[in-house]
């Protein structure tokens, strides 16, 4: 696959490679130490000293915003890898054969989705106790019945077309059909899908911070960053605009860059 | 989430610096208020938490819902600014020299909010089921040691089988309701200031003001509780004039009030430790119990989480309950990394790795463990924190004692150090840190048992350097709590316990 | 007819499937009602004794089957925390958030659809440079991001509008579409800009189709070959997609109710979850299960109905 240079793709690269940069740098080194703490410096407003300011504890915004990045993304990407991947298995499967097993993993996908996510994460963070591993887990079993929904449909439609029946006739196995054959042509819908996920994924770390079942302190994520710089809302905007400033920035560096291959890839 | 308040934690009450204005200038307030009877003034108050439970007196458990119903409900005698008792349903109360028997006098003419007169049936009545229903076994202790409880004529008597020096405060909380009444849980009928109108969860409740009240009448014809439980909503609503008063602000809230309201400061009234499991390993050794003590800087800690307001803590009383409070215990552990790396080394605990379990919907208790962390790991103790939901916690954690250590606030249920000390006696059932010293238990029992007044306050600040010297807990602070209200408005008044009196407040001109 | 019973008969499977979830959950977490109701200080008696109040001394299954059965009579229990009947309790919650979902998904469906065909068919590169600019944007602004904002900005800054001074439906109308806008906005601008999205690349895509060529050979107007051969393919993925939006920007209101204090269905089931009231979490898990159910129906009936290769079978 060719991909085409254009605005789009070249701008989600740059900022992309910007923002893996600083995120990659973040793992090793930042700035300040992001949990050390001062009472002389809490919420002060963005300077030369501290680009983004400091929060609550005097810690800089900056600094934490670095490492909470990089775990927001790792959480997002395994969340989306888990979902698109069982996802795509599923609704193949579901889309190409229909049937019986259908009918019943597209149950179980209703009862999955029609179940508030809240509660579900509630149960597998009490079973399993909190932290980063078994929110990755709680996350990627929510977001497998969008996936599966969307491949599904895109191969119910595909398969009476002529060149699937061309390829059945010719005796090209199955596997290759489903992952050879129609999986190239749901990219159209699965990149969008995809870059939804990933947004998706980092909403929901974040809103799972909001019900005390995030990510543990001190260590930082974009989610429970804003959910913390909430209470400093009116005092130290700074804060709040530092760590949703940054969900933003990866959102949008994941959508251009998806932007840009499908119109890269668009056959005009 | 929410912050909710329950009866565990906090409170508002605070012994404020315009305590000042005595109980002299109270009456003044209080004479203008009712002359300003016929006013139709209505005042808009945002509720930190939900009255989520029921509302029979006897079954509130969360301290913000008795905030509230304070204003409705009413006990022979009731609490004043000053943390005395005055004369409520009854008019007056004797009580005999060897402190067995209480007499009170019914009030005459006092009204129910559904029109009914009180009588004295009403108050057997009321002692009955809340003996009998009451969800707080401290009162249910106290209610059990009556001998006799009979009506003469218009005097309620009270035989204690011994005495008991806080009865008068087991008395405010049986607050008199009518017999024959049997919606308390939704539909509040008290004797108080003001009537409990209407209640819509999760949005607002309504009080309006008795007119047929005994005392002096509310200058408030209205005040509406709006309910909120996200903190950042409520001061939003706060600052931008939609409500007339907040109470419970955090220091940076009411800092930042941007529309002239007046702020009060007090404190919450509550006793925030990091509470160790004196049970078990690591911390049923006394030395790493004591390393944890003098690794933790406290003003460091004010200064972090709240500007330098609150006040430090050495035990388990605050500052509200001033002659029992010890005051010298609050630097008994001056901050000494150093010592601290000593003392765990003699226990052979160097290199302790600890786990602090905090509830995740109180912001300041996980604000303090995430400053003790950074502090214990200066020290070379590595505290690890596991934020829990609410009811995980006291399910896990207060019941199921599995923890090591937590972050959490204790408050007084009623106005007696027996509310903040008694937990910690062996045999307690709510000694959730298993704490266990024969010292302790006796000093307490000294306290229960002394007849003078100044024995049993020394009794009482013996306990509390035995908690002190065996480092029970590290003891930290009592927060800051901050009341703002609209300079339309004024009179409001601190109380040394959780208590919002609406009655008191007035419009300004 | 029979595509209906079957329908229907899933539709059940489903919801009764989602009600043992969420009452074995309940097993799972840890915590109990009683804690909340009597505090900490209440004596083990009298938690013992409120739980056979209560009825949860009895055997798990026994519970469920007699929750059952009152749902299936229409009664929905008593709240352990409100000690309210959980009709009543929800019959103030519902209309909120149902007012809230449809004003959103209102605002979505109105705003994108139009924008999406006229993105998808301009020639202007400028137009089209800005729509897919504006669209990446507010995709990447968190609905949950964007309500604290417009609260800053709106509510501190301005004072437009006051954050958490909610005005009930039965107070006034129009004061409560207004307090509903900017939240109805919150959920809806990422969702538009991502419907807005879908549809354009779609209907680029089908644009290069051999059979809008034939249709444009055969005399077809651009608008007649746009609504009659383009929209209905170009329409199926999108289809899906708004369905699966209305069923997330239900779920979506939870969050949203929390960040401007409406007093919605989801701040009742946060609040329940965290109280272990029962009776209303599972009465408010069976009503967005239902609502969600019902929306991916739709959902499949319009693709049926719009894509005949899916009639087929």
């Amino acid at each position: 696959m060719k991909i085409r240079k254009n605005a789009y793709f070249i701008t989600g690269g740059i900022l992309s490679a910007i923002l893996t940069v600083i995120i990659v740098t973040g793992l090793f080194w930042t700035p300040y130490s992001t949990t050390a703490m001062n009472a002389q410096e809490k919420l002060q407003p963005p300077s030369w000293k501290h680009i983004l300011g400091t929060d609550n504890f005097g810690r800089d915004v900056f600094s934490r915003v670095m490492e909470g990045a990089g775990t927001s993304l790792i959480i997002a990407l395994l969340v989306v890898v888990i979902g698109c991947v069982c996802g795509i298995v599923f609704g193949s499967l579901c889309g190409y054969f229909g049937g019986a097993a259908d009918l019943i993993l597209m149950r179980i996908c209703d009862a999955i989705t029609a179940f508030p996510a809240m509660l579900l994460a509630l149960v597998i963070v009490s079973l399993t106790g909190g932290g980063a591993g078994n929110i990755v887990l709680a996350l990627g079993i929510l977001f497998i019945p969008s996936f599966t929904r969307v491949v599904r449909t895109e191969y119910a439609s595909c398969r009476d077309l002529n060149y699937i029946n061309a390829a059945r006739l010719m005796g090209v196995s199955n596997p290759r059909i489903l992952y050879a054959h129609i999986l190239p042509n749901t990219l159209s819908v699965l990149i969008p899908t995809i870059t939804i996920g990933f947004n998706n994924a980092i909403l929901a770390e974040a809103s799972l911070s909001f019900l005390g079942i995030g990510i543990q302190p001190p260590q930082a994520s974009l989610g429970s960053m804003l959910k913390d710089s909430q209470n400093y809302l009116a005092s130290a905007p700074w804060y709040a605009l530092g760590a949703g400033g940054a969900i933003v920035l990866m959102i949008l560096a994941v959508s251009l860059l998806s932007e840009g291959v499908q119109q890269g890839t668009c056959r005009i | 989430m929410s912050r909710r308040i329950y009866a565990l934690l906090l409170s508002s009450a605070i012994l404020s610096c315009a305590l000042g204005a005595g109980p002299g200038a109270t009456m003044t307030i209080a004479d203008e208020a009712g002359s300003a009877s016929s006013g139709d003034a209505e005042l808009v108050v945002g509720l930190p938490q939900d009255l989520d439970n029921s509302l029979d007196p006897y079954q509130i458990t969360a301290a913000g819902t008795r905030e509230v119903l304070f204003n409705v409900y009413e006990g022979l005698v009731k609490p004043d600014t000053d943390g005395n008792f005055v004369d409520a349903v009854a008019s007056a109360h004797e009580i005999s020299e060897d402190g067995l028997t209480y007499t009170f006098t019914l009030r005459k003419g006092v009204l129910f909010h559904n029109g009914d007169e009180v009588t004295i049936d009403d108050v057997l009545y009321s002692f009955d089921t809340c003996a009998a229903t009451t969800t707080n076994s401290a009162v249910e202790a106290a209610l059990s040691d009556i001998q006799d409880i009979t009506a003469d004529g218009e005097d309620v008597v009270i035989t204690l089988a011994s005495a008991n020096s806080s009865f008068l405060s087991t008395v405010s909380s049986v607050t008199i309701v009518p017999a024959s009444y049997k919606d308390q849980a939704t539909a509040p009928v008290g004797t108080g200031p003001f009537k409990f109108d209407s209640y819509s969860p999760q949005d607002k409740a309504v009080l309006v003001r008795n007119d047929d009240y005994y005392g002096d009448k509310p200058a408030l014809a209205k005040v509406t509780c709006r309910i909120f439980d996200d903190a950042n909503a409520l001061y939003t609503a706060l600052d931008s004039g939609a409500l007339d008063m907040a109470f419970h602000l955090t220091v940076d809230q009411a800092g930042s009030l941007s529309n002239g309201y007046e702020v009060s400061e007090g404190e919450m009234n509550l006793v925030q430790a990091l509470y160790l499991n004196n049970a078990n390993p690591p911390f049923n050794d006394e030395r790493v119990r004591q390393a944890l003590c003098y690794a933790v800087d406290k003003d460091m800690l004010l200064d972090l989480t709240e500007d330098g307001h609150g006040a430090k803590l050495g035990s388990s009383v605050y500052p509200s309950f001033r002659k029992y409070f010890a005051e010298d215990l609050v630097d008994a552990y001056p901050y000494d990394p150093a010592k601290a790396a000593e003392l765990l080394q003699e226990a052979g605990a160097e290199g302790l790795t600890f786990t602090i379990k905090v509830p995740s919907n109180y912001t300041q208790h996980v604000d303090t463990a995430n400053v003790l962390v950074e502090m214990f790991a200066a020290a070379g103790i590595n505290a690890v924190i596991e934020k829990v939901e609410w009811n995980s916690w006291l399910e896990n954690v207060y019941k199921g004692r599995d923890f090591e250590a937590t972050v959490i606030g204790f408050d007084a249920a009623y106005l007696s150090p027996d509310a903040l000390l008694q937990r910690w006696v062996s045999d307690n059932g709510s000694n959730f840190i298993g704490y266990s010293s024969p010292e302790y238990d006796a000093a307490m029992e000294n306290a229960h048992t002394s007849a003078k007044d100044e024995e049993q306050v020394e009794a009482y600040k013996e306990a509390q350097k035995i908690l002190s010297d065996t480092a029970a807990n590290v003891y930290l602070q009592d927060l800051a709590d901050f009341v703002a209200l609209n300079p339309e408005f004024t009179g409001y008044e601190f109380y040394p316990l959780y208590a919002v009196d609406f009655s008191r407040i007035h419009p300004a001109s | 007819m029979k595509q209906i019973v079957k329908k229907l008969i899933s539709l059940i499977i489903t919801l009764l499937l989602v009600s043992l979830l969420a009452f074995l959950a309940f097993q799972i977490i840890p915590g109990d009602p009683t804690t909340k109701l009597l505090g900490t200080n209440a004596t083990p008696e009298k938690a013992a004794e409120l739980r056979s109040e209560l009825g949860l001394d009895r055997p798990v299954l026994v519970r469920y089957l007699e929750w059952l059965g009152g749902f299936v009579r229409g009664e929905f229990g008593t709240s352990y925390t409100y000690r309210r009947d959980v009709g009543e309790l929800l019959a103030d919650k519902l209309p909120v958030t149902a007012l809230l979902t449809v004003m959103s998904f209102i605002l979505t469906v109105i705003i994108s659809i139009p924008l999406g065909i006229w993105t998808g068919r301009t020639r202007s590169k400028a137009a089209d440079h800005i729509s897919v600019i504006l669209d990446q944007i507010l995709m990447a602004v968190p609905p949950f991001f964007f309500g604290m904002l417009a609260c800053y900005f709106f509510g501190i800054v301005l004072k437009w509008f006051t954050p958490g001074a909610y005005v009930a439906l039965s107070e006034s109308v129009p004061g409560c579409l207004g307090y509903l806008v900017l939240p109805a906005l919150s959920l809806a601008l990422p969702r538009i800009a991502m419907t807005v999205r879908m549809l354009r690349s779609s209907i680029q895509t089908e644009l290069t189709q051999d059979y809008v060529y034939t249709a444009r050979s055969r005399g077809l107007s651009e608008w007649g070959v746009l609504r009659r051969h383009i929209l209905r393919n170009a329409m199926i993925p999108v289809v899906t997609f708004l369905a699966v939006s209305a069923a997330e920007i239900m779920t979506g209101t939870i969050i949203i109710e929390q960040v401007f204090t409406i007093p919605g269905l989801g701040r009742l089931l946060i609040s329940s979850i965290g109280n272990r009231d029962f009776p209303v979490v599972q009465a408010i898990v069976v009503i967005l299960a239902t609502w969600i159910i019902i929306v991916y129906y739709i959902a499949d009936l319009l693709n049926h109905w719009m894509d005949p290769r899916l009639r087929t079978d």
